[in-house]
């Protein structure tokens, strides 16, 4: 099998930009690997995850994520393709204030099919116990999400990132807003579930003193030949 | 479905507001559907006010004129018409029966009526309401008197009460009193809610008995004073009444007996079909109702706006929900079809609110607006044209959702998975 995610010559403007943010010759990622991808604030991480979530259409290159071409698909079969084979985590903010922890996690399996068939007919409610359990969250389950620590919300976040198995895993910066011990802690379970499920990790992060845990860090800036200035990499609201 | 379920907890989430919204369109709603159905109810009122009578005959007038003073309690007649001609029309083989009314006196600012006992038999009004006793009995001595609902309880009078008839209606005191001929009060209408609990009824006869000692319209003096007990009932001869109320054999020949009243060689007169004339009536009055249903429904707009205004201020904070939505893999489409999904879901609970609403408060007001307005709240509560403008309101709803909708849609797209707030 060829590279999971495999980019060649991206380039990507916002529309109203002068210059270019992303542009890419080449950018790979293997099966099963935990890329750190490090880069200072405005290099156009965030862009860059938007591009591989399918979020943003890149106008020029090819991006291939399992071997199917984003590029090549309308905007609704992005939707689709994320909905299937795409874990997001946040940086903070992960989750919808008016469910429960329970509801958060099961939102995925409602909205893909495949996620659902993944599932191999075992109840969804096990399945959630079983991954918070995991994480360390299933006495939260029945919580208001408001009820939750930082901390405690992304470890749902990694939950329903990961609930009917999805192969890739986005994840910008959801340690930032973690103290030291949790974030190593965080990681480390993140890291643990993704082996278990076959998971492919790309972490994006400004902060280097968790390189290394990962199993290859690559920075931003080496792959993007892109000029930076401020007036391309913030993006208008 | 997924969407259904996140648009219900995230109305919900903003229990608040959301009740607000749902409480403006259904406050709306509920005045347009009581506008419509006051309406009707006045419509009906008015042009049911008399019913079964086919014609009013009277000295040549104004029909509407004539539909005033003996229907409404407006206005006087200008010419009295002769009882002859009266007895001579009642012959007509056409006519089933008439109710002779005679009047131009009054009682503290309400009407007499002269009449006769058809009165009780035949005036029909709403369908085939008659008129009814309360309390007491019909009139049968010149001097008996029967009150209508008002009059006995605006001036709280009681069976067996002596009242003095005034020449002509005026409020207060009147300015001639008939005071050395007082009636006597021996019966009390159920209330009908038309003008005719307006009026106290007399015997043809009572009328003539008061005027027995006038000369060429005006009261008697000294020695020409004829004391009450020297009237009786033989010695009275009704000259004159103002109008009668006719009943045809057949309603065929009301047009044809129209015509030949009309064309009386003898007196001067005028026949009028009183339904036609009141409905004209109606609607040379319609204008208040237009003026009440554009209120309406710029009410509904305003109602509408409330929910605008609510979704609008509401998608600023929920742009975060958006990004994790869209990150599910929810397009953009969906986020559309969810705003509009909620919007339609306010606009649905205010309709069904308001005409709960609407029906509740027709049933707990209806009885008090019946004794105390003589409005009758008849008819079905929902009919088609009800349905068209809950409809309507509904059709707009939507619509009025699409605004924050493509905004959210909007916001969505720009926003991406990056929401900096």
């Amino acid at each position: 099998m060829a590279h999971l995610i495999d980019v060649k010559n991206l380039k990507f403007r916002y529309a109203n930009a002068f210059q270019d943010t992303l542009v890419i010759p080449e950018f790979t990622v293997k099966k099963g690997e935990r890329v750190y991808l490090f880069g200072p604030s405005g290099s156009g991480k965030t862009t860059f995850l938007e591009v591989l979530a399918g979020i943003l259409r890149a106008e020029q290159g090819e991006v291939r994520i399992l071997d199917q071409s984003l590029t090549g698909m309308s905007e609704q079969g992005r939707d689709h393709f994320r909905a299937e084979h795409l874990g997001y985590i946040f940086q903070s903010f992960n989750l919808i204030p008016y469910l429960s922890v329970q509801e958060n996690i099961e939102l995925p399996v409602h909205l893909s099919t495949r996620r659902r068939e993944r599932l191999q007919g075992e109840n969804l409610q096990m399945v959630v116990k079983h991954l918070c359990s995991r994480l360390g969250i299933e006495t939260f389950l029945g919580k208001k999400v408001t009820e939750l620590s930082v901390g405690q919300q992304q470890r749902v976040a990694v939950a329903r990132a990961l609930v009917g198995r999805p192969e890739l895993i986005l994840a910008d910066e959801p340690t930032s807003s973690l103290d030291m011990d949790h974030r190593e802690r965080f990681l480390h379970l993140l890291f643990e579930l993704c082996e278990t499920f076959g998971t492919t990790v790309l972490f994006v992060s400004h902060d280097r003193s968790i390189q290394h845990l990962f199993s290859r860090s690559v920075a931003l800036n080496d792959i993007n030949r892109a000029f930076h200035s401020p007036t391309t990499m913030t993006q208008g609201m | 479905m997924v969407f259904i379920n996140l648009a219900l907890k995230s109305l919900k989430n903003r229990a608040l507001a959301s009740f607000l919204t749902v409480l403006s369109i259904a406050l709306s709603v509920t005045l347009l559907l009581s506008v419509e159905r006051v309406k009707r109810a006045a419509e009906e009122g008015f042009t049911q006010t008399i019913s079964q009578t086919d014609l009013i005959v009277g000295a040549r007038s104004g029909p509407v004129q004539m539909i005033l003073y003996t229907v409404f309690n407006m206005g006087n007649a200008t010419h009295n018409i002769s009882y002859h001609t009266y007895e001579e029309l009642k012959k007509h083989p056409a006519i089933a029966w008439t109710i002779p009314y005679s009047l131009g006196d009054g009682h503290r600012g309400f009407r007499v009526v002269g009449t006769t006992l058809d009165f009780f038999d035949h005036y029909h009004f709403r369908g085939d309401s008659k008129v009814e006793l309360a309390e007491g009995r019909a009139f049968d001595g010149i001097w008996d008197v029967v009150l209508g609902a008002d009059v006995a309880r605006k001036l709280n009078y009681k069976l067996g009460d002596k009242i003095v008839v005034a020449h002509g209606v005026t409020h207060g005191e009147g300015i001639q009193k008939h005071d050395d001929k007082p009636f006597t009060v021996v019966g009390i209408l159920k209330p009908t809610g038309t003008a005719l609990d307006q009026s106290l009824y007399t015997k043809l006869e009572g009328i003539e008995g008061m005027h027995v000692d006038w000369k060429d319209g005006a009261a008697p003096h000294g020695e020409q004073v004829v004391p009450q007990d020297h009237v009786h009932a033989e010695d009275l001869h009704v000259e004159q009444i103002t109008a009668f109320f006719v009943g045809t054999k057949s309603r065929i020949e009301t047009l044809r007996l129209q015509r030949e009243i009309n064309t009386f060689k003898e007196e001067p007169l005028l026949a009028i079909i009183p339904g036609v004339t009141l409905s004209e009536l109606w609607h040379g009055l319609s204008y208040v109702e237009q003026v009440l249903k554009i209120i309406s429904w710029m009410v509904v707009g305003v109602g509408l706006m409330a929910m605008l205004i609510a979704l609008t201020t509401s998608l600023n904070e929920r742009r975060r929900e958006m990004a994790i939505l869209r990150a599910l893999g929810a397009g953009t489409q969906k986020i559309l079809a969810l705003l509009v999904f909620e919007s339609t879901l306010l606009t649905l609970a205010g309709i069904l609110a308001g005409t709960a609403l609407a029906a509740g408060g027709a049933r707990l007001l209806g009885p008090w607006l019946e004794s105390e307005f003589g409005f009758y709240l008849r008819g079905s509560f929902l009919g088609p044209r009800e349905g068209m403008y809950l409809l309507a309101t509904l059709v707009g709803g939507v619509l009025i959702g699409l605004i924050p909708a493509f905004r959210a849609q909007k916001m969505a797209l720009k926003d991406g998975l990056s929401v900096k707030l």
